[in-house]
């Protein structure tokens, strides 16, 4: 038996997996409470515990986290025009795990300095202009940043001409400064790897030290990523397989919170008529979104206001009254479980509503323009519609009894002009598999693909 | 290379994409850093592309007279969003019909472009403008 063990490090609780490589298969499964308030090394020990009670004593031959404890990865972005690189910032700071909390454009004025400096980010991504483009915003922009208060780290990914300058600007400041690749080297052409690569080794060298997880340290053998990260490199590993094993192919994932939803796809998306034309940012194979405002319990207000009232009242059949005194008490109080009938037909469609939602907003649009040849589509974003894969995984829904209905009913898009999945087949991470096999991914691959088909590779 | 960047595509809902490709290869070819929209482009789609790319020109194409409709108040938005003095340039079937080039000219000019260049004008004639406009030597 060769165990290694992974470790999820959530704002709520630590999950614990061990794998046997040899098998290979999961031997058990822990959770416990994060203590991210003492040090995260006493959930740790507590998991490690409850993992021998049900397996025995095993000697790992590696240790492996991730982590979105103590708030996860907050960034900030910064580029130039909003739908150009502001957005490519953005994509690729939500591509390396991160939660960003505000995204500016254009040059960044002295209310925008003083609202960074109230925010705190780990980590400011400061991007703008293409290689040969323009540098005079960016490098305002660094000027300015030069200027908050805080030790937060800038890494740096704009106009490669510029990138000099702005590193010197930022030299003599209280900020250390990484350097990557342009995010927006050319018009529309999105490069979000290099610039991952930079935030993840920041995560790693700076970041983590500062989150109480550094005495972990000890315990681990490294690859320390954001618990995103960590999905996404699962989530890759199962479309793509490798040169062992096939993988699934395009797949969606959703990863519906109480506070916020995360949508991940791993698909071209490219546009599937010859009377379409994909319209600007070319967005990356692997795309993750966050929406900060839909979500079960505290951003159940949110979804409300996206959905609409009209679409609460066709699902619940209940009162306009009564859903919105339901939709507060869950904002309100965000640990409730349902408790009436009105209550679970309310969870019922808030969980349909906000996967809709959050699924029409990360995936692409249509829009049609009569021309002289006759109508075409112009298409911005991606185009899911294809794609037959869906994976559910967090908590608020894999334990939900009708999750049946809730996907048929998030996925029943009657605008032809959203392009969702349509009629994809979906698959349960009931075990937290794909953030440990995202990290385990990183040291032994075939392994990881393996479990990783396994538990997604069939129908349900 | 030059040092000169210009963008390029086909305004609105025109879809004529030969044409585009030619000027693509051939501004290319003259030296020029060409940021090419392809076609069904808008005008924020421009302005965006010349604002991140600092682009010295803007160079538009219309073959399927609605070019009038689609130029207007390109100027102006340009100015709106600090590309005052940008180079504007327009060129091909840009009007319905066949008009008498000097109004047409006029009224585009009036528009705010820099220069307007009638049906059947050859690539060469583009990048001359181009040049003495950009003072490249």
């Amino acid at each position: 038996m060769r165990p290694v063990l992974l470790i999820d490090f959530g704002s709520t609780y630590t999950k614990l997996t061990a794998v046997d490589l040899d098998a290979p298969r999961v031997i058990a499964h822990a959770q416990t409470r994060t203590t991210a308030d003492i040090d995260l090394s006493a959930g740790l020990s507590k998991g490690l515990e409850v993992l021998e009670a049900q397996a025995g004593s095993l000697q790992y031959e590696a240790r492996l986290a991730c982590s979105s404890a103590a708030g996860g990865l907050n960034m900030v972005a910064s580029g130039l025009v909003p739908g150009l690189t502001a957005k490519a910032a953005k994509l690729a700071a939500f591509g390396a795990g991160a939660k960003v909390i505000k995204t500016f454009s254009f040059q960044l004025t002295e209310e925008d300095a003083q609202e960074i400096a109230r925010i705190k980010p780990d980590i400011l991504l400061l991007t703008g202009g293409t290689d040969g483009g323009n540098s005079e915003v960016i490098l305002h922009n660094a000027r300015r940043v030069a200027g908050i208060p805080g030790t937060f780290p800038v890494v740096l990914a704009g106009n490669r001409q510029a990138q000099g300058a702005c590193a010197n600007a930022l030299a003599g400041s209280s900020h250390p400064v990484f350097q990557a690749d342009n995010v927006m080297p050319e018009m529309n052409r999105l490069v979000t790897e290099p610039v991952q690569r930079v935030i993840r080794q920041v995560f790693l060298e700076r970041i983590i030290g500062a989150k109480g997880l550094s005495k972990t340290k000890a315990l681990l053998d490294g690859i320390m990523m954001p618990t995103p990260s960590a999905v996404l490199d699962g989530l890759t590993l199962l479309s793509r397989g490798n040169r062992a094993k096939p993988g699934v192919g395009d797949l969606v994932a959703v990863d519906l919170g109480g506070a916020t939803t995360d949508i991940y796809s791993i698909a071209d998306g490219f546009p599937a008529g010859a009377n379409t034309v994909l319209r600007g940012l070319t967005e990356p194979r692997v795309k993750r979104t966050v929406e900060g405002d839909i979500g079960m319990r505290f951003s159940a207000r949110g979804v409300l206001e996206a959905a609409g009232m009209d679409a609460f009242i066709r699902l619940t059949g209940l009162s306009e009254d009564r859903i919105t005194q339901i939709i507060e008490g869950f904002a309100m109080n965000p640990s409730a479980l349902p408790e009436t009938p009105d209550q679970e037909q309310m969870d019922f469609a808030l969980a349909a509503l906000a996967i809709r939602t959050a699924l029409a907003r990360h995936a692409g649009s249509l829009e049609m323009v009569y021309t002289p040849v006759g109508p075409m589509y112009q298409q911005t974003g991606k185009d899911l519609r294809e794609v037959k894969h869906l994976i559910i995984t967090g908590g608020a829904l894999i334990y939900n009894k009708r999750l049946d209905e809730v996907i048929d009913l998030a996925l029943a898009c009657d605008d032809p002009l959203i392009l969702t999945p349509r009629e994809a087949s979906f698959r349960c991470d009931r075990g937290y598999i794909l953030s440990a096999m995202g990290l385990l991914s990183k040291y032994d691959e075939d392994t990881a693909l393996e479990l990783l088909l396994g538990a997604f590779g069939k129908e349900e | 290379m030059n040092g000169k960047t210009i963008v390029l595509g086909v305004i609105g809902a025109d879809v004529h994409a030969v044409g585009n490709q030619i000027l693509n290869y051939a501004f290319t070819d003259a030296g020029f850093n060409v940021v090419n929209l392809g076609v069904m482009v808008s005008q924020e789609e421009f302005i965006e592309a010349a604002i991140e790319s600092a682009a010295d020109a803007i160079v538009v194409s219309s073959l399927y007279g609605h070019g009038e409709l689609d130029c207007q108040g390109l100027r102006d938005k340009c100015d709106e969003a600090g590309l005052g003095g940008i180079l504007l340039y327009v060129g091909g079937n840009i009007v319905v019909g066949k008009q008498p080039f000097e109004e047409v000219e006029a009224r585009f000019k009036n528009m705010g472009f820099d220069r307007v260049f009638g049906p059947g004008t050859t690539p060469e004639a583009g990048i001359e403008a181009l040049k003495e406009d950009l003072r490249v030597i």
